[in-house]
């Protein structure tokens, strides 16, 4: 089952917990099922159907490009973290 | 097209990829032909100028254009009535999100003039003496506000709002209180509070870092032409013209087919020439007019108006055991936006401690308005800030260990596997190679004696980023090829992308003809940033150059009237596999695409992952006068972690550049404000950058862990080493006159008073 | 619009006539009016160097120069550097030692570099460091560029 890592500020909708395992094989999925075990979740993350401008989403380490879409494997740790552009 | 980690090729015996060919965009630029913004000539020009705001904070309560209309030459004024309605929401740009309305009240004012220097209406005339004096007959009735200047001020509960309507929002929530902090985040991994109280050294300080410019030698610039057709061209010298691009339909409601943008050369940029200030003007200034407009900024509305770094407040406390283990860090970083909401507390609180293997960690940031120009992205933007925080502190614990600096720094290093504070887990990354690297260098060897002598170390991480690129190749009768991508030249690109297409191809890089097209001749590409040229488009030139050899493949077979299975390719010849006797070169082969079916074609889009984090390790030798208090660099060297280096030459200026800039934030750049909000010092006399006489020859250590994410193992190398040096060259402070400097700059004034406080200067 | 006065120069070699106003600088007149525009405006106050030429023999910042001063004056522009024949060898060694990046500063510092050379012949590093310090690069540290013109030098030196 993927891992979630919930950011610090988020914990508070999780009970505090800083890891959530959870059932999806798409980042959407996951995000619906995190949704029905902590509502207000999505909101949180999700602008529109699209991952909030300004959030990033880190499969394994690696900030995704195809978004909600995205394809999330069981082994798998989720990650919100800010988007990063450069100079 | 699909691109995937496993893209590595792990090669070392490249024939182009790691040479020095001579830039083939070099000859223009040593001549003075190369065209740049404000360079762009054209018929029926008029020349535009913008009225720009004396007062840091003041509502706008009106504008008389009516005197200025009148002056002789003047063909249209414009103000923010002039720029469509924009929703108040976030719109993706090409390069971040961005609030439209905030984009808007930036490129003129709105109700409010939120720092000085900003714009407020701008001119077209005949002339440019003309448009200057029309500016001087606007009536702008101010009604003044209370300025706010300090990072902390600001976030105050009573101090002066910027935006009224401006709330704090916390990962996602609106907190609904009305505030400067436009943001706040925080990363926490493991228990700090524990981690603390168990640790045997514990070292807490705060430190204040200056605004500071990128400091491109060329101002911004843009000629706008609004055809009668409807169609809007921008010339400009930007980082991204696709971004630029969007910008502008966005700003003025068209669809981005309607807007071609052509990317100048351009002067310099460093993460300051993404934001649009000029180019919306020019195509609204040229629609009123119906000829083609330009403005140039002078050097003081560069300084004053356009994106500087942002100030900031950090406070970083870190602890570790007697054994040498770093066990708990905590850090508060409190960002200047400017006038209107930033982002770059982000990604210094994500760098601050990232170098390091520590599992307890707790890091708050905040990113707060205050009356100071929008800041904006320079050089792996937040991260130096913050390093100079970290790196101080964790100087003052080798101290107290009394350990050398680079072994306590290798031996907490991050690598492969360590989580970062933010989440995520490292992949292979090279900071352990970069410390072995300055351990082993001959200046780390050598020994500095003297009075006011002192060597500091430091380290910086940077993430870098991939994102979209796009590049297309022709292959020419004479065995060239003609490439063509997006990503404008700002120090010798062209060169490092053709690099990678000449190596698949086994032609020289001289045998490729780079081009930097308008946003009408090139698939869509991302900004020149973000360290991410030569990683990305170089990868889009590698895969053109894939697509190429899969199509000369088969021309090889048709010609030879064999399969194309019994075709292979090895370093540019073609030969059958059955038959020994048939072979040819690549060029052989281009001269007959006639007789094999015509012109061909490669090209590719790409929007890759893989992208490789990099690392740079700066030692630093300072000498301290002891009657002016200048900070003399007498010996200075990188050892930065690279992945591969496609033309070393470039990679190295990359490196010098980069500690150029971060030595000049760590010991003059600084913007002066006076109280009420006026920058006291826009210009280039008082706004002092390194001159060559402030800096020796720069030490350059090229290391090379590569990326596996990259099929040349790239990493990208632009932003990582303006990270160290403020951090390096505190710490360097330190040992020739025993006090930790807090405030940057270290300017002269600054030194002299620790010297005092020291009593062992001259006053 | 003040009135417009006539000035006769000699630029790169040859002689040139153009209208300017008081108020209008070298630099501005060389740009918008004779389009030689490898001279570049980085500040408009002498201190960036961008600009540079050599007026008579004396490399100056051409946006602190009245275009009016230079009636009867010799001015040498990055225009007037390289001949049909080849670059100069400033030139060909900043190519060489990759001494440029974005570029802009490059024609100022070619400019006065050959100022110097043009009288001293083989100036130490620091004497190339003093002279070149009127020059702003933000791209390369100046490492490059002090090695080029050394590099130059020599080569010049040896031809």
């Amino acid at each position: 089952m993927p891992v979630v890592w919930i950011p610090s500020l988020m914990r508070s909708l999780t009970d505090g917990k800083e890891q959530v395992p959870i059932e999806g094989e798409t980042l959407r999925a996951v995000i619906e099922a995190l949704e029905s075990d902590f509502p207000g979740f999505k909101a949180r993350v999700i602008d529109e159907d699209r991952i909030r401008p300004g959030l990033a989403v880190s499969i394994n380490g690696e900030v995704t490009n195809e978004g909600l879409r995205q394809k999330v494997g069981p082994n798998d740790e989720v990650h919100f973290v800010a988007a990063i552009s450069g100079g | 097209m699909a691109t995937k980690t496993e893209d590595y090729l792990g090669k070392t015996d490249y024939k182009v990829v790691g040479t020095r060919p001579i830039r083939h965009d070099g000859t223009d630029k040593v001549t003075g032909r190369a065209i740049y913004g404000a360079d762009v000539r054209m018929s029926g020009l008029l020349y535009g100028k913008v009225l720009r705001s004396p007062h840091a904070h003041a509502r706008i309560k009106s504008i008389d254009v009516s005197k200025a209309e009148q002056h002789p030459g003047v063909k249209s004024i414009i103000t923010v009535a002039d720029l469509p309605l924009q929703e108040d929401r976030i719109a993706e740009l090409g390069e971040g999100a961005a609030n439209l309305t905030h984009l808007r009240a930036n490129v003129l004012a709105d109700d409010k003039v939120l720092y000085h220097g900003h714009a407020v209406a701008a001119v077209a005339a005949t002339s440019l003496n003309a448009a200057e004096e029309a500016l001087h007959l606007i009536d702008v009735d101010y009604e003044e506000l209370e300025p706010v200047l300090d990072v902390r001020k600001a976030m105050e509960s009573d101090a002066p709002l910027l935006i009224e309507n401006q709330t704090t929002s916390s990962m996602g929530e609106d907190t609904g209180t009305k505030s400067n902090v436009s943001t706040h985040f925080q990363h926490k991994l493991g228990d700090a509070e524990a981690a603390f109280a168990a640790a045997d050294i514990v070292v807490e300080r705060e430190f204040d870092t200056a605004t500071v410019h990128q400091g491109y030698i060329e101002t911004h610039n843009a000629t706008g032409h609004w055809s009668t057709d409807g169609t809007v061209t921008v010339w400009c010298s930007t980082q991204g013209s696709f971004t630029v691009r969007e910008q502008v339909a966005q700003l003025l409601d068209l669809s981005v087919s309607r807007v071609k943008v052509v990317p100048t050369e351009i002067g310099g940029g460093f993460g300051g020439k993404i934001r649009v200030y000029l180019e919306p003007l020019a195509a609204v200034l040229s629609k009123k007019t119906g000829r083609p407009v330009q403005l140039v900024m002078t050097r003081e509305e560069v300084l004053q108006a356009t994106g500087p770094t942002a100030g900031s407040y950090i406070r970083c406390k870190m602890g570790a055991k007697k054994d040498g283990k770093l066990v708990a860090a905590e850090a508060y970083l409190a960002y200047e936006s400017g006038g209107f909401p930033g982002a770059w507390a982000a990604p210094g609180s994500m760098c601050i401690f990232a170098p390091y293997d520590i599992e307890n960690v707790t890091i708050d940031g905040y990113e707060v308005l205050v009356n100071k120009p929008q800041t904006m992205a320079y050089r792996a933007p937040g991260a130096t800030n913050a390093a100079f925080a970290s790196e101080t502190v964790i100087d003052e614990i080798c101290e107290k260990l009394g350990t050398d600096p680079l072994e306590f720094r290798l031996a907490n290093s991050s690598k492969e596997g360590t989580r970062r504070a933010d989440g995520p887990v490292f992949p292979r990354i090279g900071h352990e190679e970069c410390l072995k690297a300055a351990l082993n260098h001959p200046h780390y060897k050598s020994k500095l004696e003297g009075p006011n002598r002192g060597r500091g170390v430091a380290s910086g991480f940077w993430f870098n980023v991939g994102l979209k690129s796009s590049a297309a190749a022709s292959v020419n009768t004479d065995g060239t090829v003609s490439l063509v991508e997006g990503s404008t030249d700002i120090g010798g690109t062209r060169t490092s992308i053709a690099m990678q297409l000449a190596e698949v191809l086994g032609i020289p890089a001289e045998d490729v003809k780079p081009s930097v097209v308008d946003t009408d001749s090139v698939g869509y590409t991302d900004v020149t940033g973000g360290s991410r040229t030569t990683f990305a488009t170089g990868w889009a030139a590698y895969e053109a150059a894939q697509d190429i050899q899969r199509q000369t493949i088969g021309r090889a077979a048709k010609l030879w009237e064999i399969s194309e299975e019994d075709v292979t390719c090895e370093e540019g010849v073609y030969r059958s596999k059955s038959d020994p006797s048939k072979s040819m070169s690549f060029k052989e082969l281009a001269g007959k695409l006639d007789d094999t079916g015509g012109p061909l074609v490669g090209r590719a889009a790409v929007d890759p992952a893989g992208v490789g984090g990099a690392f740079a390790t700066m030692i630093v030798d300072v000498e301290i006068d002891e009657e002016t208090g200048k900070i003399q660099i007498l010996r200075a060297t990188l050892c930065q972690d690279v992945g591969k280096a496609i033309h070393p030459s470039y990679v190295e200026g990359q490196m010098q550049g980069g500690v150029a800039q971060g030595i000049g934030w760590a010991i003059n750049e600084e913007y002066f404000y006076n109280a009420d909000g006026r920058l006291a010092n826009g210009s280039l006399l008082d706004y002092r950058m390194p001159t060559a006489l402030d800096l020796p020859l720069l030490e350059t250590e090229i290391v090379e862990v590569p990326n596996p994410g990259h099929p040349y193992g790239v990493r990208g190398v632009g932003e990582v080493p303006i990270i160290p040096p403020p951090a390096a060259v505190a710490n360097a402070v330190y040992q020739a006159i025993g006090t930790r400097m807090e405030v940057l700059p270290m300017s002269p004034a600054r030194i002299l008073e620790a010297l005092w406080a020291k009593g062992n200067g001259k006053s | 619009m003040a009135r417009k006065t006539h000035v006769t120069t000699t630029i790169n070699g040859e002689e040139t006539q153009f209208l300017c106003e008081p108020r209008n600088t070298l630099l501005e007149v060389l740009r918008d009016d004779l389009d030689l525009t490898g001279s570049k405006e980085g500040c408009g106050n002498g201190n960036c160097g961008a600009c540079s030429v050599i007026l008579n023999g004396r490399v100056v910042d051409s946006c602190l120069v009245l275009a009016v001063e230079t009636e009867g004056a010799d001015v040498q522009t990055i225009e007037g550097v390289a001949t049909p024949e080849g670059l100069h060898p400033l030139q060909q060694k900043f190519l060489e030692h990759a001494a440029l990046q974005c570029g802009i500063c490059t024609p100022g510092f070619i400019v006065a570099a050959k100022a110097l050379l043009d009288r001293e012949p083989n100036p130490s590093e620091e004497r190339i460091r003093l002279w070149l310090a009127g020059n702003l690069c933000r791209c390369t540290g100046y490492d490059k560029i002090i090695r080029a013109v050394m590099d130059a030098a020599e080569t010049m030196e040896t031809a």
